[in-house]
């Protein structure tokens, strides 16, 4: 049970064609690694976010692997040059099966 | 690196003493916060007084110039859900007697004040709506719901000059707190001015002095990747000099508080900050 997570991307609203752009996110997230330990000396179950991606008009532009080293509220900050008019997805997979999207629009002229 | 004129006083007996500042200037969100100016008139030995934003390195302070990038703004959109959260026994939330928490714009300039004749600080009127109002249970001084509420409330005076009342009713607390600064304590028998007046710009470790300016608090420190306030701070001090800290919301902290907040006059309000 994940509480508290929160997705959150900056993408600029309008791009020329064939420009450079820069994308931001970051989720909130615990990243509990499953290395600690609770009070009570028991392990605590490992819940992070595993897996990233973004897509362009449901083309696939970036996938990544998570592992529980990355600290807690994961931060991913790529560049994309963008062709057209479109919309961004941006998912996160957490350990506990939940699935957090955020969209993101972005005009090209 | 810039030698500012400054530093040849403060490096006094500290040959090869690294110079912290440059001539940065922060821009938060197109907006340009006031890091350095005139020390307040109280202040004997300090010329120009720097926000703790212009000690550090500039990976960190990058992190200050963007929202988005700054992770103590994760901890404000927490208390903003936190704002509209009904709690205790009158069914109230915060929104439901403040519309908007807009109108706490320059709150956090004039913190603390006294009150009643007592001295009071932003966690305190916190706690005074929650007990008094709510019903609620008061939260801890320093703990994530409390920094995160202090944060947003004094998110809405960012970039708006510290001016807190020093004369009148304030004048013995911050008296007291003047007191404190200069008074040394603890197995390594140190004052606050030790190192935040007489040493600042200099290493510490591999770390460099500030001026020890609370405009930016709650600051999120990457050492705890959290909100710390501005007493939890002083206690981690007090550590530091193996001293045993005052208690958090106690009268010895709320006067130092004052005190210091006088001592950064005119700076800008940077809250939630980002120091290492």
């Amino acid at each position: 049970m994940a509480s508290g997570v929160k997705p959150r991307v900056k993408v600029p609203k309008k791009a020329a064609a064939g420009e450079t752009i820069t994308i931001k996110t970051l989720i909130s997230h615990k990243m509990e690694s499953g290395q600690r330990k609770d009070d009570d000396g028991n392990v605590i179950p490992r819940s992070i976010i595993n897996r990233f991606t973004a897509d362009f008009n449901g083309e696939n532009v970036i996938d990544v692997t998570l592992e529980p080293a990355i600290s807690t509220n994961p931060y991913f900050q790529f560049e994309a040059i963008v062709p057209e008019t479109g919309e961004f997805t941006f998912t996160w997979y957490d350990d506990d099966g939940d699935v957090y999207t955020e969209s993101k629009s972005i005009t090209v002229s | 690196m810039k030698i500012a004129p400054w530093i040849a006083i403060a490096a006094f007996g500290f040959a090869g003493a690294a110079v912290a500042q440059d001539d940065n200037t922060l821009n938060v969100e197109g907006e340009t916060l006031l890091t350095e100016t005139a020390a307040p008139a109280h202040m004997d030995s300090v010329d120009t007084i720097y926000s703790g934003w212009r000690f550090r390195s500039s990976e960190t302070q990058a992190l200050q110039t963007d929202d988005f990038d700054n992770p103590g703004m994760i901890f404000v959109d927490t208390a903003i859900e936190q704002w509209d959260k009904v709690d205790g026994s009158e069914g109230k939330a915060c929104s439901s007697c403040h519309e908007d928490v807009a109108d706490f714009a320059g709150l956090r300039t004039k913190l603390p004040r006294v009150d009643n004749g007592e001295l009071v600080t932003m966690e305190n009127l916190i706690n005074e709506c929650r007990t008094d109002r709510m019903g609620a249970e008061a939260w801890k001084w320093s703990k994530g719901k409390m920094t995160a509420m202090t944060a947003l409330i004094g998110l809405q005076s960012r970039g708006m000059a510290m001016d807190v009342a020093t004369e009148g009713e304030a004048a013995p607390f911050w008296e007291k707190g003047k007191e404190l600064y200069y008074t040394r304590v603890g197995q390594l028998d140190m004052a606050c001015s030790n190192c935040h007046e007489d040493n600042y710009g200099v290493m510490i470790r591999a770390d460099h002095l500030s001026q020890g300016q609370i405009n930016g608090f709650p600051t999120y420190r990457l050492k705890n990747a959290k909100l710390n306030s501005i007493h939890g701070r002083f206690k981690g001090c007090m550590k530091n000099i193996r001293a045993t800290p005052f208690a958090e919301g106690g009268d010895e902290f709320k006067a130092l508080e004052l005190y210091l907040a006088s001592r950064g006059q005119g700076l800008s309000v940077e809250t939630p900050s980002v120091r290492n």
